[in-house]
């Protein structure tokens, strides 16, 4: 089902904790709430549920507007950080419970609903765990309960919040693309919020980073790391330094002097780039600073460069060496940004 | 090799649990612990039921059955039963209302719940004689309808439910605050309608903390002297409850028949006591999560 987010704000307690949030998520689609904690990205998981309601705005859920429809009526199949499995339930008695308080007039068969569980079950790889309870499972086997429970009532919009952020690395990364094998198995439209940028980038259609209670930029993982809308998405997805520049006569000057780059716009602001974007250079107009440190990442090395700032502390910068590259501690390195971007003040 | 390592630490007498004392010091402690539980508790508790039974089984018999003393028990018993449900209930909406939502006050609520607690009994009892005294305003205008509440069973209950206010209601809070409301959430966001969230999801997971919590309630209820003393006015047969009996008979020297009802009521603390660990060996520590 498509969801459109219309001017959504949110407070609580006078404290803005949304400003304005527009968002329109097409049907079928796998979207991330990308952001650091406090940037609103459960509490608009929350309010598309209908675990709050926002102070101002709409939701549609299609074409209806689903503003005032409390949680029940949302039908929409919500995996809590936590799981809330219910403790004294066995799996299929929690996986079923969606069913079992409907309304007589609603709800299946008994034997319908046991058949449905154990298809549930099979579908989230757990059969033959139904008679379990939540304490005799581990933490991925709890998330995929959880799951299987929200699904039970067939959601019209399946949310997930921070669905990995309680299990260890290496769950993690199953799970991970066990969940995109299962929405594109199901075709359910599914949101899940996570901090862990990874996570968004690997796993969504399309990510939405978050902010201050701001939606930052929408777009699909090239998008945002290739093309950063904003100084907050470029510094917060992947990694990064920023220097203060000005351009004059198309040339941009750090610290009035030229680094070998150029760019058409006139006037002060803040370049941004890369580790991975930069070359190491030996000529005159280009960045260069001390190396205060250097350090093996994976299949890489950085090193970490100080550029001196008369008298003031110096500005910190992170670039990439080739691995064969000779770098000694304290020696001065030379470079140039080969992909950048300016955002004016 | 881990074995060998644990036999060689267990038989060798150079190492010592750093967190335990020495050999003298450990008889010493135990020795007075058990000398201060068995004076102050065990003696006390067995001197009840000795003086109880000291004339044989017949007279403990008859001090029970004597017309008084079972219209003392009888009350005791309806006291109990309408003080205990409605505690019941008061304390598991306060609590369901303090642990999962948020308002303005809840601090001082949660105080106003402690105020029982924190008051002697007495003066408890007093509140109800100034509220509903010969001189008070409501006193007269209830007695004016044929409604008595001093010196009679509704003031009994009254200052009975005011006193065990606090027990199933201390009992929850810290148990639902800690569970929070993601059940509650998701069997909502399941569709289950309010009431169904509460009986499927709420009450089984506080279960135990709840029947703890009527229990020393319970027990309190039935024991409750000071503020029932106040309001009863210590009728013989009509407004006497099982440890208001107890004095009185106390007072007349009929040392058998004070300790027989005196040693009901020892009996009810046991098996609290009893039902209390059950609880607790059964369910672990959690079920009891209250801090009595």
């Amino acid at each position: 089902m498509e969801v459109t987010i219309s001017n959504i704000r949110k407070e609580f307690d006078r404290f803005p904790a949304l400003n304005d949030v527009s968002l329109k998520i097409a049907s079928g689609e796998l979207i991330a709430l990308l952001g650091p904690s406090g940037s609103g990205k459960t509490t608009l998981l929350r309010l598309i549920a209908g675990l709050d309601f926002p102070t101002d705005g709409k939701i549609f859920f299609g074409e209806e507007d689903a503003s005032h429809r409390s949680v029940q009526e949302r039908n929409v199949g919500f995996v809590f950080q936590h799981y809330a499995l219910f403790r004294h339930m066995t799996v299929a008695e929690n996986i079923s419970f969606g069913l079992k308080v409907r309304p007589s007039s609603a709800r299946p068969p008994k034997a319908e609903i046991r058949r449905r569980v154990l298809e549930l079950l099979d579908m989230v790889q757990l059969g033959g765990l139904e008679k379990r309870y939540p304490h005799q499972l581990s933490g991925g086997q709890r998330q995929r309960v959880a799951l299987a429970r929200a699904m039970a009532i067939e959601p019209h919009i399946l949310l997930l919040d921070e669905p990995f952020g309680a299990l260890d690395a290496k769950v993690r990364k199953e799970l991970r693309r066990w969940l995109r094998e299962f929405h594109d198995r199901t075709g359910h439209t599914t949101v899940f919020v996570t901090h862990d940028q990874e996570e968004a980038l690997e796993l969504a259609d399309r990510v939405v980073v978050m902010s201050q209670g701001r939606i930052e930029q929408v777009g699909s993982a090239d998008d945002v790391y290739d093309r950063p809308g904003s100084p907050f998405v470029f510094s917060f997805i992947g990694e990064s330094s920023q220097l203060p520049i000005e351009v004059k006569g198309g040339t941009v000057l750090f610290q009035g002097q030229p680094i070998g780059i150029s760019e058409a716009e006139e006037g002060a602001g803040e370049l941004f780039f890369r580790p991975e974007d930069v070359v190491l250079v030996d000529a005159p107009d280009a960045l260069f600073g001390k190396v205060t440190a250097c350090r093996r990442l994976a299949g890489t090395r950085i090193a970490e460069i100080d550029i001196a700032n008369d008298g003031h502390a110096p500005y910190h910068v992170e670039v990439e060496v080739p691995l064969h590259a000779p770098v000694e501690l304290r020696s001065e390195l030379r470079f140039r940004p080969t992909r950048w971007k300016i955002f004016r003040k | 090799m881990p074995d060998q390592l644990r036999s060689s630490s267990a038989t060798s007498p150079a190492f010592r649990d750093p967190a335990s004392e020495g050999l003298l010091a450990k008889v010493l402690l135990i020795l007075l612990g058990l000398a201060f539980l068995g004076f102050f508790l065990v003696l006390p508790l067995v001197s009840v039921f000795v003086e109880a039974f000291r004339n044989g089984f017949g007279d403990y018999y008859e001090a029970l059955i004597e017309p008084d003393a079972a219209a003392a028990i009888r009350l005791t018993l309806l006291v109990a039963a309408i003080a205990v449900p409605l505690n019941l209930v008061f304390g598991l909406a306060a609590s369901w209302a303090i642990a999962k939502f948020e308002f303005k006050g809840k601090s001082f609520l949660i105080t106003l719940i402690d105020l029982p607690f924190s008051i002697s009994p007495v003066i408890s009892g007093l509140v109800y004689v100034l509220l509903f005294g010969a001189n008070s305003a409501l006193g007269p205008f209830l007695k004016s309808y044929g409604v008595e509440i001093l010196f009679a069973v509704p003031g009994i209950v009254l200052a009975t439910v005011f006193v065990t206010f606090p027990f199933v209601a201390r009992e929850l809070i810290p148990l639902m605050q800690d569970q929070g409301t993601g059940d509650e959430e998701a069997a909502l966001s399941l569709g289950a309608s309010g009431w169904q969230t509460f009986w499927y999801v709420t009450l089984p997971n506080i279960k135990w903390g709840l029947l703890y919590g009527v229990l020393l309630c319970n027990a309190r209820a039935m024991g409750e002297f000071g503020a029932v003393s106040v309001v009863s006015g210590r009728i013989r047969g009509l407004t006497n409850t099982m440890p208001l009996h107890v004095e009185i008979l106390y007072n007349e020297y009929n040392m058998v028949a004070a300790f027989a009802v005196a040693s009901l009521l020892a009996f009810l603390a046991l098996v609290t006591l009893a039902l209390k660990t059950f609880l607790e060996l059964r369910f672990g520590a959690g079920a009891t999560g209250g801090r009595h």
